[in-house]
């Protein structure tokens, strides 16, 4: 493959920060020593076998449980409200999209941290829930709360991929279908869901990624008390320093998420692809 | 298109700013790292004025937060404030230079049974900053039982009313007294039934915060938490339901000292600001702000009468009697960070 001049700083740029550091991770994970000190260190799986005890094969279980749980979600709210979205008219769609968006213009701990007014036990909804003559609920740190967090803040990479596939679709398609006597369910099914498998596999990829390696909602919304794998690889970073075993984890999630993709990207087989997909 | 011209225009000039702002400051600069939370940062401007030099601050949440900056290097510190144990491990890991104390006169003013102590026994590396105790603040309201033992923690009434503290050491040492142990066993028998204690505990727990723990206390959404002495203060002074109890099977005496690390490239400086918080003055307002307490009796007498006579303060010496100061675990720390693992991923 011949390649352009122009192309060189991409690739340099992608050897320093993508390439490189993947492999120190690599590198790290299959050694033990003191972190600081290169000349400790010793080959070994040691960090691979730790892993696979039942604390950590626990954690990984539950972060991935949750991060599942939150993509179907996402998928269920998410894919009519881009169908919704796609079928406005053009300004109106833009609006809508506009005002999607501009939430996402905070910071993201912001937004994380704001659901503890309204969650907490003298919070905005206990307030309401009170006042209707209930007892209060207990919203705050548990793992719907830190469910909650991660359909709020990736619901929107869920909705964007869905919908620019759906207004790409040839409305000449769904007009044929109609001509042929498909009612709106049939049309729904056999045109436009196909059609949009792309934007969806994409949602998926771009919700569950994320989700399942996040450590800051679990933080905030889960009191530091429904530990995921992305908090256990944090504590051995900042807390431990035993980044041999922090870097391993990493790798066993990575290889994870990969076999995930893996799995989705076969639906997409039979598909063109393109239309917005990541992979 | 031209619109993004004029983006990356405006980009640049912005980067260009920044960076010309941060080379027009000539002044000399030391990066000071403490708590969150810790100091009341007009003292630093204060510092900046009288001086003509630069603070950078920046905080940390846990003594092993700060310890495993320290090691990973990249950022040169100039003053830290850790706790007695992990000074004991800093000096036996040579992190810390000795100082020189004709630079820091005012250590003249700090009273007696602050110096000398086991983790820094010739005062050769660290200057007092706070000191305090470990107890169970609680909201009278929403506690009828008397809080006077570590087992409230464990009790049932209070489901998802209990917060304990993120931070390993602290954790493992209640669970430890409660059993009646030592908080510095090296036995890992006992260590063990601390965890599981802990485990047994974590149904309970409504929360394992840092210094979120003052919003939710003050704001009555929980019932009782651990807390540092200096915390209950400054939660007392918002919200006058709270109480504060040093449980009855004794609890942790600790002290936050003021060090200078090795990676430091202005030591003199560093000594100028650790002289300037020990200046009764200084000392007094910060520990007003903050709410914790101070080794300088000069200063005790600058603050207002509340704190000053505030028993959680400044408990009476009969009730520190039965307290412990931290030791640095040393080859068992291995054990503690598997405790709190196992603590932290249980469900």
């Amino acid at each position: 493959m011949k390649m352009k001049r122009t192309s060189y700083p991409y690739i340099l740029w992608m050897g320093i920060f993508i390439v490189i550091p993947l492999f120190l991770i690599l590198f790290f994970s299959i050694t033990t020593g003191d972190s600081q000190n290169i000349s400790t260190f010793k080959f070994s799986l040691d960090n691979f076998k730790r892993f696979f005890t039942p604390v950590y094969l626990k954690v990984l279980g539950r972060s991935v449980n949750l991060a599942l749980i939150s993509t179907v979600i996402c998928l269920i709210l998410g894919y009519p409200m881009a169908m919704i979205i796609s079928k406005e008219k053009i300004k109106k769609r833009n609006m809508m999209i506009l005002m999607f968006v501009i939430p996402m213009w905070m910071n993201f701990l912001l937004r994380t941290y704001a659901w503890l007014t309204l969650l907490g036990k003298n919070g905005f909804v206990n307030y309401i829930v009170t006042k209707l003559g209930f007892q209060p609920l207990n919203l705050m740190y548990n793992d719907k709360a830190v469910l909650l967090g991660m359909v709020y803040n990736f619901l929107p990479f869920m909705v964007l991929p869905i919908y620019s596939v759906l207004i790409k679709i040839d409305k000449s398609l769904i007009e044929a279908a109609e001509d042929l006597g498909a009612n709106k369910l049939k049309v729904f099914m056999k045109v436009i869901l196909p059609l949009s498998v792309p934007g969806i596999i994409t949602g998926i990829t771009m919700v569950f990624i994320p989700a399942v390696s996040t450590f800051v909602i679990s933080r905030l919304l889960g009191g530091n008390k429904y530990t995921l794998i992305g908090n256990v690889v944090e504590q051995q970073f900042l807390w431990t320093g035993d980044w041999h075993f922090g870097s391993s984890m990493s790798i066993i999630l990575m290889i994870f998420i990969l076999i995930t993709m893996a799995i989705t990207s076969k639906f997409d087989k039979d598909k063109e692809g393109g239309g917005g997909g990541l992979w | 298109m031209k619109r993004i011209k004029s983006i990356v225009l405006l980009l640049l000039v912005l980067i260009m700013g920044t960076m010309a702002t941060g080379c027009g400051d000539k002044r000399p600069t030391i990066n000071v790292y403490n708590w969150g939370d810790y100091i009341d940062t007009s003292i630093i401007k204060d510092f900046e004025e009288e001086y003509n030099i630069k603070v950078n601050y920046s905080t940390f949440a846990t003594n092993e937060d700060m310890y495993v900056k320290l090691k990973q290097g990249g950022t040169s510190y100039d003053v830290l404030f850790p706790s007695d144990y992990m000074i004991e491990r800093m000096i036996s890991e040579d992190m810390l230079v000795k100082l020189d104390k004709n630079n820091i006169s005012n250590i003249k003013n700090v009273e007696e049974k602050f110096l000398g102590l086991d983790f820094d026994p010739n005062d050769e590396y660290s200057v007092p900053y706070m000191w305090g105790t470990v107890g169970i603040i609680y909201n009278k309201k929403m506690v009828d039982d008397k809080v006077d033992s570590w087992d409230i923690l464990w009790n049932e009434k209070y489901k998802n009313q209990i917060i304990m503290l993120y931070s390993q050491r602290d954790s493992i040492a209640v669970a430890l007294k409660k059993l009646g142990y030592s908080m510095n066993t090296r036995d890992i028998k006992e260590l063990e039934e601390a965890k599981q204690e802990l485990i047994n505990q974590k149904p309970l727990v409504y929360a394992y915060l840092g210094d979120e723990v003052k919003d939710v206390m003050i704001g009555g959404e929980a019932a009782l938490a651990v807390v540092w002495s200096g915390d209950a203060v400054a939660m007392i002074r918002e919200n006058p339901d709270l109480e504060y109890a040093i449980p009855k099977e004794g609890t942790n005496l600790w002290f936050d000292n003021m060090v200078i690390p090795k990676s430091t490239k202005n030591k003199e400086v560093a000594e100028k600001f650790i002289n300037f918080m020990c200046r009764p003055d200084i000392a007094a307002k910060n520990a007003d702000y903050i709410g914790y307490s101070t080794p300088i009796p000069e200063a005790v007498k600058l603050l207002p009468e509340d704190i000053r006579n505030s028993k959680v303060a400044y408990p009476e010496n009969e009730k520190i009697e039965n307290t412990e100061i931290f030791k640095d675990p040393k080859d068992i720390i291995q054990v503690y960070d598997k405790i709190w693992t196992d603590v932290t991923s249980e469900q």
